[in-house]
């Protein structure tokens, strides 16, 4: 039988996961301003006008607004997330890939 | 997960199918498991507003539920119990694994995702302890952090980590200074990125003799131990302190890349180089050691030589056949180093950036409709950052720059048996001293 031998792990240390808190739901949609955040990447501003369009057609009681985001999806956007806060009670972000 | 967790918004985020795992990962990772995401095929790129009507109205391809069902239960449902309940997984790194035959440990080190795919050395305790005596740093002392992307969480690492996978590469300890240096870069050479991107490690100053690298004929290939080992460690360490790179998990480059076998590692040719070091042009004195980092390789041009009547003409068709959101560093044969003095007068290499970037021009229509342009420079245009933004109001016929020009680099490397020289399209990150790290 060949001999058993010890190795070291390869892999690095993993920080500690802290579990974050989840937004309460709404109870429903029905006169709600939803903001459909376009992430800008590749065309998800055609894909958000498009689901803007459904909801025109299917939820009218919602108010959808799609919002650029001001820089690239790599960049914090501060101003964005508290007009969002503000002025809508939901988002929808995309589309990432 | 800003919106979400930050400003108490609800929100749900849409994703194409491709992405999966790796979201739900990230999602976890961040401690945020329960996070609402919908699936739409892939791509959304190029597809016309009727084909994307046609992915709204349709089912998500993970769940076969309708995506709008999906994303209005999302921002409505309440979460049950199970979904807000922290995240609960292992993720201690052990110092050894569990002790086995040489050819088990090599199997499990290939099927845990640990190896590049090729035989490895197994890193014993002996083998890592003569890494170890490569550097007169303590084994415990944190040399740096690294993450896959900008959304993933950094993993820290300490000398010995990088020494296991120093031995792993087959490095030899003479070597260790430098793969410390590339470690404390915390520049991954494991990018996750979709475009498949790669690394490039460029040695200077006295290490490159002390321990035979190559910056001659084949210097860019495997023809010296020292590039060859210091390369593939720095792409082992990337994958294996950074947490992983698996395909679909923690890795989405859609191609690959043969260039991350061993990161494109080599030592410039200073002895034969007309202008001054790349570690100099960085802040360090000539007699000092350095490894310089780039990141994004993926598209290289190549030509023979400058011909005399045209030579700016096919310098210009090179620089315009790249994409102009990657920046070209020339990597230059001493031959062809030469030449562009000659022919161009650039005896000093800031010249030649000066004029590379006056060249490399095309219409403001053009560089606008890239993809990657559209992606990562327009929103940042349209921001307000320079010199992006002042290229916004050019008239669509108008030239503009396609690069800027600090973006722009040239190294020298060759054996000059002949004066073939090539463009990396790449970013240079960071450079970092050797000596720091014997």
């Amino acid at each position: 039988m060949a001999e058993k031998i010890a190795v070291l792990n390869p892999m690095g240390f993993a920080p500690k996961v802290t579990r974050k808190p989840l937004a309460p739901r709404l109870p429903t949609l029905e006169g709600r301003t939803v903001y459909l955040v376009d992430c800008r990447f590749d065309d998800s501003d055609v894909f958000l006008g498009e689901m803007r369009a459904w909801f025109a057609e299917h939820l009218p009681g919602v108010t959808p607004v799609v919002k650029r985001i001001s820089s690239v999806y790599l960049n914090d956007d501060p101003a964005t997330w508290e007009e969002i806060r503000t002025r809508g009670h939901a988002a929808i972000v995309g589309v990432g890939h | 997960m800003t919106l979400e967790a930050e400003y108490g918004v609800p929100t749900v985020a849409l994703h194409t199918d491709k992405f999966d795992r790796v979201v739900r990962s990230v999602a976890a990772v961040n401690g945020m498991a329960g996070f609402r995401q919908v699936f739409v095929p892939q791509p959304i790129m190029g597809k016309s507003a009727r084909e994307l009507r046609g992915y709204v109205d349709g089912a998500d391809p993970i769940t076969g539920r309708p995506v709008m069902q999906e994303v209005v239960e999302g921002l409505t449902r309440p979460f049950d119990e199970e979904e807000g309940n922290p995240v609960e997984f292992d993720r201690s790194t052990p110092r050894l694994v569990e002790p086995d035959t040489a050819e088990r440990l090599e199997r499990l080190f290939l099927e845990s995702h640990w190896t590049d795919g090729l035989p490895i050395v197994l890193p014993t305790e002996a083998r890592v302890a003569a890494m170890l005596a490569g550097t007169r740093r303590k084994a415990d002392e944190v040399v740096g952090r690294m993450r896959s992307t900008h959304f993933r969480e950094y993993w820290e690492y300490t000398v010995e980590k990088v020494a296991v996978n120093a031995v792993m590469a087959g490095a030899r300890p003479e070597y260790f200074p430098v793969i410390l240096a590339l470690a404390a870069s915390g520049v991954t050479a494991r990018s996750s990125s979709s475009s498949a991107m790669a690394s490039m490690a460029v040695v200077n100053g006295p290490i490159r003799h002390e321990i035979a690298m190559n910056a001659g004929t084949g210097a860019m290939g495997p023809y010296a131990h020292a590039n060859a080992t210091i390369g593939r460690a720095y792409g082992l360490l990337s994958q294996n302190l950074q947490g992983g790179s698996v395909p679909g998990l923690s890795y989405m480059g859609n191609q690959g890349n043969s260039y991350a076998y061993n990161s494109v590692t080599f030592a410039e040719n200073e002895e034969r180089s007309p202008w001054e070091p790349f570690h100099v042009q960085h802040g360090l004195q000539a007699a000092h050691s350095a490894v310089s980092v780039f990141s994004g390789c993926r598209s290289t041009a190549f030509a023979l030589g400058l011909r005399e009547r045209h030579w700016q003409d096919h310098v210009r068709n090179l620089l315009r056949g790249m994409d102009p959101s990657i920046p070209p560093t020339l990597l230059l044969d001493p031959i062809a180093a030469r030449q562009f003095v000659d022919r161009g007068g650039f005896a000093k290499k800031d010249a030649l950036i000066d004029w590379l970037h006056g060249t490399a021009q095309m219409p403001a229509r053009e560089y606008w409709d890239y993809q990657l342009v559209q992606n990562y420079i327009y929103p940042r245009a349209t921001f307000g950052e320079e010199p992006w933004a002042s290229k916004l109001g050019a008239a669509p016929d108008a030239m503009v720059h396609m690069f800027r020009r600090e973006d722009i680099h040239a190294v020298v490397v060759g054996g000059e048996t002949n004066g073939y020289w090539r463009i990396m399209g790449c970013t240079y990150q960071k450079t970092v001293s050797v000596d720091a790290w014997r």
